[in-house]
Order: C-alpha cells, then sequence, then structure tokens
C-alpha cells in the first residue's frame, strides 16, 4: 500500500499526520539499511584480505609447531593463543579462512548458476522436463542436507572433494525451485507474450528477458546460502569428514579445541567465533539487498 | 478430509520412490567394488564372493531393489558389517534418543521463541525488536557445534550443573543428559520460529476482530493470550514442519557434540566405517521420516484450518 492510499483510507489532517510519520520511519529504515549493508561489507572484506593476503602480512606456516609453547593463552604475541602443539592459532584461523570462504563463495555461485537455469528452463518449458525436474527436486529437498551430504561423502570419501560435490548437490534444488516458480509466474505476464509475438527464441527470452526477473529472489537467498556452506563445511570438518588435518579449516579448529575445552578455551572457542564473524558479515549484506529490493513494496515507493 | 488426505497420500509417492532409490543406488555409485574397498587388497576371491551374497550385490539391480525394499518394507537392513547385529534392530534402540532429543528440541524452541516474538511484535521497530533481530542473526550465523561446545564449557564444565556427554542412565539421567542438547539444538531452531512468529502475531493485531476486543475493551494481556496467540498455533505448526530436515540435520551434528548413541551419531560412525548396510538404511530412514512429518503437518494444518481442505 502506498502512502498516499493508506492517507486516503486514513482521511483527512490525522492522516497525513499519520502518513508524515510513516515516511519519516520508512526514511529511517533505509537509512538503516544502508548502514547494515557497509557493516557487512566491511566486515567480509576486512576477514578476507587478512585470509588472501596472509603471507604479506608475516604470517608464516600455519603447521609450525613449538610443542615448548603449548596451549599458552592470548597475548601479544600469540593474539589467539596457541593449540596443543604449540601453532599459533591466529595462524591457523587466517589460512583456513581461505578454505572456508573459498568453499562457500564457489559452492553458492555453482548452485546457484545450475539450480536457476534448470529451474527457469523447467518452469518455461512445462510439460515432462518440469515433472522430472519438480519430482528431482522434491527428492533432494526430503532428506535433511546433511544426510544427503553425508550420503554424498560415503561415495567420494571424507574430504573437500565431497564437501564440494555434496553442497552444491543439496543446493541446487532450492535455487531451482524458487526459480520455477518465479518462472510460473513470470511466463503469463505481457511482456513475455510481447517478446513471443515478435518471434524471439525459446532461449532468447528465458535467458534475456524473463531470467533478470526470476533471480532476484534467488540474490537475497544466496547471501543466506553462503552463510550456510560456511557453518556446511566445517560441520562436516568438526565431524571429521570434511578438511582433513592437519589442513587448517575452521570447524576443524574448533573441533581440535574439544579435547582442551576445560583448560584452554580459546582453542576451540576463538576460531568458533570468527565463524560467527563473518557470518553475520554476510547476514548483514544478504539484509542490506534484500531492502533495496523491497523498496518498490516499501511505504516511500512512489517518490 | 478423505478426499484431501487421499491426494496427499498419493502426492508422496513418487518422492518415497525418489527417496528409496537414492537410498539404494548409495553403494552402487560408490567407485570400484565395495566388497574389495571393504575387505582390503590382500582379500582372497572367494572372501569377496562371500561379501557379493551377503550385500546381495551378486544378483541384477532390479532384483536387488525389489529385495531393498521388501526388506525396508519389514524394517530389515541385513546385518550391520561393523557391529554384528541386524541394522533394523540397531536402528530400533537408537532411536529412541533422537526422538526424545527431537521432542525436547521442539518444546524448548518453542519456549524461546513464543515470548520473544510476542514481545517483538507488541514492539515493533523499537529497540526490543532490533535485539531480537540480532539474536536472531548471531544464532543463525553461529555453527550448531559451537553453541553446543559453549553450552558444555559453561554448565557442565564451569557450574558443574550437567553431564558433559553421554546419555546418562534410567529415563531421568536421559532427560537431565539430553537438556543441553535440546537447548543446543532449540536455540537453533527459535529464530526460525520467531522470524514467522513475529510476523504472523504483526498481521493478528492488525485484523479486524481484534480491533473489536479492543473497542469491547478487553484486556490487552486476554487479546494476545485469547486471541492473537491461538491464531498463530497454525503457522508454528507449519514452520515446525517445514524445517523438519533442518532439525534433523542440527541433530544429527549436535548427537556427536554431546556422544548421545542416536541416529545421528550412528551415521557418522557407519560412514567412518563403510558400513554400507546402515548408511543406507538411514538414508532411508531420514528420508521418509521427513516426508511423513511433512504429510502429518499437512493434516495438521487441515484438521486446525478447515478452510484448507475445500
Amino acid at each position: 500500500m502506498s502512502a498516499d492510499a493508506l492517507g486516503l483510507k486514513l482521511g483527512g489532517p490525522g492522516g497525513q499526520a499519520v502518513v508524515a510519520r510513516l515516511r519519516k520511519r520508512a526514511a529511517e529504515e533505509r537509512r538503516w539499511a544502508k548502514v547494515t549493508l557497509r557493516v557487512g561489507i566491511a566486515i567480509v572484506a576486512i576477514v578476507a584480505f587478512v585470509c588472501f593476503a596472509a603471507p604479506l602480512l608475516g604470517f608464516a606456516d600455519p603447521n609450525q609447531q613449538n610443542l615448548l609453547g603449548a596451549l599458552k593463552p592470548p597475548s601479544l604475541e600469540h593474539p589467539f593463543g596457541t593449540d596443543a602443539l604449540g601453532r599459533d592459532i591466529l595462524t591457523r584461523v587466517v589460512y583456513g579462512g581461505r578454505i572456508d570462504l573459498t568453499f562457500a563463495v564457489l559452492t553458492t555461485i555453482a548452485a546457484f548458476v545450475l539450480g536457476t537455469l534448470v529451474g527457469a528452463v523447467a518452469g518455461y518449458r512445462g510439460g515432462w522436463l518440469d515433472t522430472f525436474v519438480n519430482r528431482l527436486v522434491d527428492t533432494v529437498v526430503a532428506f535433511p542436507f546433511i544426510v544427503f551430504i553425508l550420503a554424498i561423502v560415503t561415495i567420494t570419501g571424507p574430504g573437500l572433494k565431497g564437501a564440494y560435490i555434496g553442497v552444491i548437490a543439496v543446493s541446487w534444488a532450492l535455487y531451482a525451485r524458487m526459480a520455477r516458480a518465479e518462472m510460473l509466474v513470470e511466463r503469463e505476464r505481457e511482456y513475455i507474450l510481447a517478446a513471443k509475438t515478435l518471434g524471439y527464441s525459446t532461449r532468447r527470452i528465458v535467458f534475456r528477458h524473463a531470467l533478470p526477473n526470476v533471480v532476484r529472489a534467488s540474490i537475497v537467498f544466496s547471501m543466506a546460502e553462503i552463510v550456510l556452506n560456511i557453518l556446511l563445511l566445517s560441520s562436516l570438518s568438526y565431524l571429521g569428514l570434511g578438511v582433513q588435518p592437519p589442513t587448517p579449516e575452521w570447524g576443524a579448529l574448533v573441533a581440535e579445541g574439544q579435547d582442551v575445552l576445560l583448560t584452554s578455551w580459546w582453542v576451540a572457542t576463538l576460531p568458533g567465533l570468527v565463524i560467527v564473524l563473518v557470518g553475520i558479515g554476510f547476514s548483514l549484506i544478504g539484509d542490506g539487498i534484500a531492502d533495496r529490493f523491497g523498496r518498490d513494496f516499501s511505504l516511500s515507493g512512489g517518490e | 478430509m478423505g478426499a484431501y488426505l487421499l491426494r496427499r497420500a498419493v502426492q508422496a509417492i513418487p518422492v518415497l520412490i525418489g527417496i528409496s532409490l537414492a537410498a539404494f543406488l548409495l553403494i552402487h555409485l560408490v567407485p570400484g567394488d565395495p566388497a574389495r574397498i571393504l575387505l582390503g587388497a590382500q582379500a582372497t576371491p572367494k572372501a569377496v564372493a562371500t561379501l557379493h551374497e551377503q550385500l546381495g550385490l551378486d544378483r541384477p539391480l532390479p532384483t536387488q531393489y525389489l529385495n531393498f525394499i521388501t526388506g525396508a518394507v519389514h524394517f530389515e537392513f541385513g546385518e550391520s558389517l561393523s557391529q554384528k547385529v541386524g541394522v533394523g534392530k540397531l536402528i530400533g534402540t537408537r532411536a529412541e534418543v533422537t526422538l526424545l532429543l527431537l521432542m525436547m528440541a521442539t518444546l524448548l524452541s518453542i519456549t524461546i521463541a513464543v515470548p520473544l516474538a510476542v514481545a517483538a511484535a507488541l514492539r515493533r521497530n523499537r529497540p526490543v525488536d532490533h535485539s531480537i533481530r540480532l539474536f536472531s542473526m548471531f544464532t543463525f550465523a553461529m555453527p550448531s557445534f559451537l553453541l553446543g561446545l559453549l553450552l558444555i564449557l559453561f554448565f557442565s564444565l564451569k557450574l558443574k550443573w550437567l553431564p558433559t556427554s553421554g546419555y546418562g542412565s534410567g529415563f531421568g539421567g536421559h532427560l537431565r543428559a539430553l537438556i543441553l542438547p535440546a537447548l543446543t539444538v532449540g536455540l537453533y531452531l527459535a529464530p526460525i520460529l520467531l522470524r514467522t512468529l513475529r510476523i504472523g502475531i504483526i498481521d493478528t493485531l492488525g485484523t479486524e476482530y481484534i480491533e473489536a476486543a479492543r473497542a469491547r475493551g478487553l484486556a490487552r494481556r486476554l487479546i494476545i493470550f485469547k486471541h492473537v496467540l491461538k491464531n498463530s498455533v497454525i503457522p508454528t505448526v507449519t514452520v515446525l514442519g517445514l524445517n523438519i530436515g533442518f532439525l534433523l540435520s542440527g541433530l544429527v551434528v549436535i548427537e556427536n557434540v554431546f556422544s548421545l548413541p542416536g541416529l545421528g551419531s550412528e551415521l557418522v560412525t557407519a560412514i567412518g566405517n563403510r558400513d554400507y548396510p546402515t548408511i543406507q538404511a538411514l538414508t532411508l530412514v531420514f528420508g521418509v521420516s521427513v516426508v511423513a512429518i511433512n504429510l502429518l503437518t499437512d493434516l495438521l494444518y487441515s484438521y486446525l484450518d478447515p478452510r484448507v481442505r475445500l
């Protein structure tokens, strides 16, 4: 409902005051959305920069052991402390971040592209293809996603490869379902009919005309997916079925610290909190994007 | 009602076939010969043949699938390769832990989410609402295993109130042992519930019958409890049903954090041991449970909201 329509409903001078208040609140919310987006981007950018520029920033070998300096609490020399083998935990977090961040971004992009294409084509074409894709999606989604990924890991064996295949194999289905649902709506819209009347090819209609309108919801969703995919990889590694030691990975680092939790809390906790920080960063970006896309529907949309 | 029930049940059949196919094909998709992988390179051809026979791999594929399905209907999945016991029996003894944990976690998450949702909805866009949103974001980004470890650190190791791991003994011991794992999963699920409830309550607050109740001068508290919350039951049930897969995923990880002898920890152990019959059976059980619970949710939903049946 636009502000004016609401004002009309409320009627008269009292209504105008309400409208003014709603406008002000909408403006505040928009400013807030901008802040969220910026804070989110800042968090992710800083963490990513530190991880990928690690050697330039003076972070040495993450597997460098120093048994005499084992399980030292956080200090200036070791900001995150050291683990049971005397390895610097911050260094391990930084190098582990390369694996986690790369994984999260690549799996999200791959599932997004694959799922959206399959879903959009199935939704536009309809018929047996649509039925088949729909059944496939239903089956994949029926499994608890961890169970599906673990089934894939059974086939590939534990390791990063299994995690990549598993996560992409499970999450493409969600994008496919979303793209298909959006396409079923888009397909009946006038501009598609117009494009058909003009004799454009199916490929051109799907990719150039419909797709840009279909992917909005998926883009918002993909930000949540990045967070989920980091959690999935770290969960797998925590369970011992993902990245194998001594390679540092965030979930594996938490698992390594579990045995010494009481005496040396930092070993498990600090790498874990980095996961939370990055997750919040991506969530903030997602919220910011969602608010931006949702602007047409906001009270101030007509301005 | 009968027709609706039947239609929903029929719709579930292709998914069930898909799930059984996926679970069945699992062992065939493993690169190489599963028997050779299990027995090692030095295995005699005879030993390999015996294992083939035990796993049923010597028969044609359609026969194998048929046997798999017939067995599954009778809850027979052959013998576990790592523990010399029937897989069906193994799952039977372990399901209790997972079910109990599932129920406690659901109850706890409702207990956490409902009051917070009411608070957030009543004070929309105020500090309370914002901080609850921040809390949601925090738990969403928090790996479940880390949350579990932090709870262990605080309640078990520092305060020594609750056991760190294991299932305890006796029913009381079981319940005590499950408090922290259930709380972990509950906190993990609560934000999802909270979000839907909050929107539901906000919508209900705007309806005419609430305005009418207000106009009649009913106490605010009474309106919230009698009218608003009653209408939030349906979305809560739906959200819980829709997220059952998410919930079960959480359980799989959390059972491992707390070393609980449930289905999730069994699955991870079985993968480590390449215990294929157990993995196949558990994959099937998890998939079918989700379908069954979704079906139940739909039925409950149509029972609570007669409009759906039309």
